[in-house]
This record gives C-alpha cells, sequence and structure tokens, in this order.
C-alpha cells in the first residue's frame, strides 16, 4: 500500500485553511501512486470539523485526541506521530511551511532519520520510480531544484503555502474517520505559559491588488509612495527581501520564498527586479504589472503588463492621476 | 554555563557556482560571509552570557571549507569565547540531516552545555531545518522563532516565540536548543578589544576522523535528500512590455489595464 500522510495544521483548535491545501497536493500524489491519503489530525475537541477534511480530498482521518494536545507542542506532536509513521510506513509525508511545520517536520525527519525537503513550491511523482519529486528554489532563490528522497522511507516535504488551489468542496465524498483516545500522560520538557494574540496583522491575502517595491524605489521616502497608491486603489502594501533588510517596511509584507505567499487578483512590482527569491512568492498572481528601469529584468517574463521606465518618475503622476479619478468619484 | 553557538558560511553575492554533478554550491569558490540571520543567535548567546552570573562560556561552532575560520573569529571578535570548524573533504554536499548528524556528533563529544543557539535559516539554502533536526538527535527541547529572551535560570528559560497568530511564552527545561528571529535586538559590531582576541585564538579544526565517523554517515554520501536537477524557472506568461518615454503614456496603460481588470 502506498500511503500518503498529510499533517493537518491547527492553531487554537481549528484546522487552518492551509489544510485544505495540503489535501489538494496529497490528492493529485496519492491518484498517481494508486494509494490512500490520511489526514493526521491532533487536537482536543475537533470532532465537528473532521469531515471536512474528507469533503476537501481526504480517504482518511486519523485524529489523536487528547486535552494537552490543544496546544501545538513539538515533543507531544512526537511522542505520538513516530510510532504511529513507523507501524504505518507510508510513503510520503506532507506538511505546511509554517511555523507549525517548519518546527515539527525537521524534527521528526531527524528522530525517523529520513529526508526532508523545505519550502517546496511544486510535488509531482517521477513515472517509472513512484519517487516524490520536491521543487523548490534553491541557492538563494535564484534557480529551482528538484530533490528526491531515493533510499529512505517516508519522504517527506513542508510546502509553500498559497501554492495550490483547495480542491472543490465535495459534501458526497466519503471516508473514514479513525478516533485514537490517547491516554498517555504527557509532559513535554516546553510548556506553553501564556499566548498573546496579535491584535491586527498585516493581511496580504485578503486584497483584490497589492502593490509591492523593491531597491529601485532607493529610499524610504519614496517606498512611503507606495502606501498612498495602495490606499487610494484599496490594496495593500508588499515589498522585496531586499526592501525590508534596508529597513524601508515591515517583515510582515515581505513577499517572497522568505515572506508571504500571495495570489492576488493584480500585482504590482515596482523597482523589483525578479530574483526567483521574490517569483516564488507572487507568480501565482492573476495579473502581474512590472515597472523596471532595467529591460533585461526577469520581472518582466512573468508580467502581462510590464513597463520599462523610471518608477520615481511614475508614481507620483500615478497617485496623483488616481486621487483626480477618487475625488470625481464622490 | 556553557553556551553554544552554531553559524554558519553563506556566499556574499547572488552570484553562486553551482557543481553541475552534485547539484551543490562550490563552496570553496566564494566570498563568503557569516549568515547574517546567524548574527542574531551570537547576540543572544552574549545577552545571556551578560545577564547570569556565573562564569559562562561561548563556544561558536561551525562546519565549513577551511576558509570558514575566518567567520569563527568574526564571532569571537563580537565577544564569544571558543571556537571550532568542523572540516574535512568527506562533509562536502551534507544535507540538512547529514549537517544536523555531523554537528550533533561533535556536539556530543563537546560536553555538558546549556543552550544552543542557531538562527531561523540560512540565506543560502533557506531551510531553517539543522537547529530542529539537531535536537531531535540530540533528543533535546526545541525553541523556534524566539524573539525574546523572558528569564533564564540555572535550569530553565523563559520566551517568547511568534507564530503567524501571535505570541507565545514558553518555559523549556535546560538543555535546550533555541533558533532566533530578528526581533531578538540589534547584533553588535566587533569591537577592537575582541579583533586582537580573535587574532590570538586558535580555532580548532576537527576533521571527519576527529568525530570517530565514516565517509558513508557524512557529506553527500550520508544525505537522505538528492539534488536531482537545477534548472532556470520556466516563466510562462506572454505579456506585453512597453517601454515609455514618457510616464504620463505608462500611467496610462497602468489605468488602462486596471480598468480591464475591473479594479478601477
Amino acid at each position: 500500500m502506498k500511503d500518503v500522510f498529510i499533517i493537518s495544521e491547527v492553531r487554537e483548535e481549528k484546522i487552518h485553511p492551509v489544510t485544505y491545501e495540503l489535501l489538494a497536493w496529497g490528492r493529485d500524489l496519492t491518484d498517481k501512486l494508486r494509494g490512500t491519503l490520511s489526514a493526521l489530525v491532533l487536537g482536543n475537541n475537533l470532532e465537528e470539523q473532521l469531515k471536512e477534511l474528507i469533503f476537501y480530498g481526504a480517504d482518511k482521518i486519523e485524529f489523536f485526541k487528547h486535552k494537552e494536545l490543544e496546544v501545538f507542542n513539538v515533543e507531544n506532536y512526537t511522542k505520538i506521530l513516530v510510532p504511529f509513521i513507523k507501524e504505518k510506513n507510508p510513503e510520503i509525508i506532507l506538511a505546511s511551511a509554517t511555523t507549525q511545520g517548519r518546527t515539527l517536520m525537521p524534527y521528526l525527519a531527524g528522530k525517523l532519520k529520513t529526508g526532508l525537503t523545505a519550502d517546496c513550491t511544486y510535488l509531482d511523482i517521477e513515472e517509472d520510480t513512484g519517487l516524490l519529486l520536491q521543487v523548490r528554489p534553491a541557492i538563494g532563490g535564484n534557480v529551482l531544484a528538484t530533490i528526491k528522497t531515493p533510499e529512505h522511507k517516508p519522504q517527506m516535504a513542508t510546502i509553500r503555502p498559497r501554492n495550490k488551489k483547495p480542491l472543490p468542496r465535495n459534501e458526497k465524498r466519503k471516508g473514514e474517520i479513525i478516533v485514537h483516545n490517547i491516554n498517555e500522560i504527557f509532559s513535554p520538557r516546553v510548556k506553553r505559559i501564556d499566548f498573546k494574540k496579535r491584535e491586527k496583522e498585516v493581511s496580504l491575502s485578503d486584497v483584490e491588488i497589492i502593490i509591492a517595491g523593491g531597491k529601485g524605489l532607493k529610499n524610504p521616502q519614496n517606498f512611503s509612495l507606495l502606501f498612498d497608491i495602495a490606499h487610494l486603489l484599496n490594496g495593500a502594501v508588499g515589498a522585496s527581501r531586499s526592501a525590508v533588510d534596508m529597513g524601508w517596511i515591515e517583515y510582515p509584507h515581505q513577499v517572497g520564498l522568505s515572506g508571504k505567499t500571495v495570489n492576488p487578483k493584480v500585482y504590482i512590482a515596482v523597482g523589483i527586479s525578479g530574483a526567483v527569491q521574490h517569483l516564488a512568492g507572487m507568480i501565482n498572481s492573476e495579473n502581474i504589472i512590472a515597472i523596471n528601469k532595467d529591460p533585461e529584468a526577469p520581472i518582466f517574463q512573468v508580467s502581462d503588463l510590464g513597463i520599462v521606465g523610471d518608477a520615481l518618475e511614475i508614481l507620483p503622476l500615478l497617485k496623483k492621476k488616481l486621487y483626480e479619478r477618487k475625488k470625481k468619484d464622490v | 554555563m556553557r553556551i553554544v553557538v552554531l553559524i554558519k558560511q553563506v556566499p556574499a553575492t547572488d552570484k553562486v557556482k553551482i557543481d553541475e554533478e552534485t547539484g551543490t554550491m562550490k563552496r570553496e569558490e566564494m566570498e563568503a560571509v557569516i549568515n547574517p540571520l546567524d548574527l542574531y543567535a551570537i547576540e543572544a548567546s552574549l545577552q545571556v552570557k551578560e545577564r547570569i552570573k556565573e562564569d559562562s562560556e561561548i563556544v561558536v561552532i561551525s562546519m565549513g571549507p577551511p576558509k570558514a575560520k575566518d567567520i569563527v573569529k568574526e564571532a569571537i571578535s563580537m565577544g564569544c569565547d571558543k571556537g571550532y570548524l568542523l572540516s574535512d573533504k568527506a562533509f562536502a554536499g551534507a544535507d540538512t540531516w547529514a549537517t544536523s548528524y555531523t554537528l550533533s556528533t561533535f556536539i556530543k563529544k563537546l560536553g555538558d552545555f546549556s543552550i544552543i543557539f542557531t538562527g531561523e535559516r540560512a540565506t543560502d539554502g533557506e531551510t531553517g531545518q539543522v537547529g530542529p533536526s539537531i535536537s531531535a538527535q540530540l533528543d533535546l527541547p526545541i525553541l523556534t522563532y524566539v524573539s525574546k529572551i523572558i528569564e533564564i535560570g540555572e535550569d530553565y528559560i523563559i520566551v517568547e516565540r511568534e507564530t503567524e497568530e501571535g505570541t507565545e511564552i514558553l518555559k523549556s527545561s535546560l538543555p535546550c536548543v533555541i533558533s532566533v528571529i530578528k526581533a531578538i535586538s540589534e547584533p553588535r559590531l566587533p569591537t577592537l578589544r575582541g579583533k586582537l582576541k580573535a587574532r590570538e585564538t586558535e580555532i580548532q579544526v576537527i576533521n571527519l576522523k576527529d568525530l570517530g565517523l565514516s565517509e558513508k554517515e557524512v557529506g553527500l554520501l550520508g544525505s537522505p535528500t538528492r539534488v536531482v536537477k537545477i534548472f532556470y524557472p520556466k516563466l510562462s506568461r506572454e505579456g506585453i512590455k512597453i517601454k515609455e518615454k514618457s510616464p504620463e503614456k505608462a500611467v496610462d496603460a497602468i489605468i488602462n489595464f486596471l480598468e480591464e481588470r475591473g479594479i478601477l
């Protein structure tokens, strides 16, 4: 049996939607392997939410239930998952490249003595070998690498969120739910003693338009023009890594391999050359506009509208025209 | 108290040479610097040292080509006490598992310690997997994405950890592994006294034989993963590119585009 496991992302006792993206990846690989797709869920009062995982593509739910699992804890998760994985011997285990997945998966792989590929943007099955092909931006984000785990099982990967759309929700899908009531008493060496929920997060996922800036904007004053324009467009501001590194804008705005992955209706890249590092985070946007001085900049290869020109001349004028339009509308 | 800091040498520029046969980086031929995110790990270790009253020692460990001695010296010039470089031709091409295994083997030999600090990830590989993997292989607790050290005692530490949802306050027993993020505090610069000390400090180089490992357990041979292909992404959009001398026309093109897509 060629089993594929996904590790569901549970945050504060809620199954996070990023899990449905994992199921879409998992479904694709499982069908190619003609195997079974199991969603592993750790938590406490999640029974009501489990069916959703079947509607979004899982064949089987393995639910591990215990009061102490209400909070993500690497040691507790590992104590449950390592023996279960060793017993079931799946081909592939996937998790999201989130703070949870990026902590749990290397810990698990360390215990299981197997390979793990971080931050994949694409997965496939190699036809003749049935091995997992894991694609990720590599080497400073300038190229893509295909990585295999040829001789170790399970083959493990974390996946960048927002690189695949969840499957359409289908209430007719059937699946099996297995509840494992955990009786053991946990004594993890790490304990959560408090949690402060972030008041308001910079959200790049709920807007139709993102205007993002990079090195080409030269200084923080120019960069702040993006906020004015984003405001006029009811959009949000994104940034390349260099803009964040130079302190022009905070990290939550960073788009790319080491920041957020976005897919708005329109993404405007201003003064961003388009290293793979950045492209990894925005290539799935519906429409891309690029403004750059350098006609050879790689960003033009992914843009639907490319403007070779000086952003420092274009932005103030764009702001002015948008403002005039808005005034006319009122 | 003994504190370990793990650091990595990374390429200084974006122009990286790749060994076409193995798909790994040619580390010998590059201008190299200390991984910028590891500077925060060094800073965190120095702050812990300053905070606790008892005598303590910061040990810096790196794995890389012989030239990586320079970054270990740099860490010493910032205030660390002692440095080791794990270097052997056999270590080349290691993936995160094999890297963690090699480092863990050495750390076990090193003896008692209270904390291992790492950066969040390296700016070249960008995996962030070595910290958690080492903690698994040494069977230690792991605290990732740590933004603040709140309290430290003889056998425990209390920290803040940032997640997508907010800030967790975690208490861990010691020894443990901690990976820090930038919020931990701005790294200090090397001092003149530090630089003089670094010049005089001997960096001990540890090879395969010193670790008592075989060639099959380290480097490319000891790595569960293989890079099978390196390629430039196929960029498939067939967009229009216009060269607009006048900013007016450029702005018109943008506004038209947004109108057509129903944004305006």
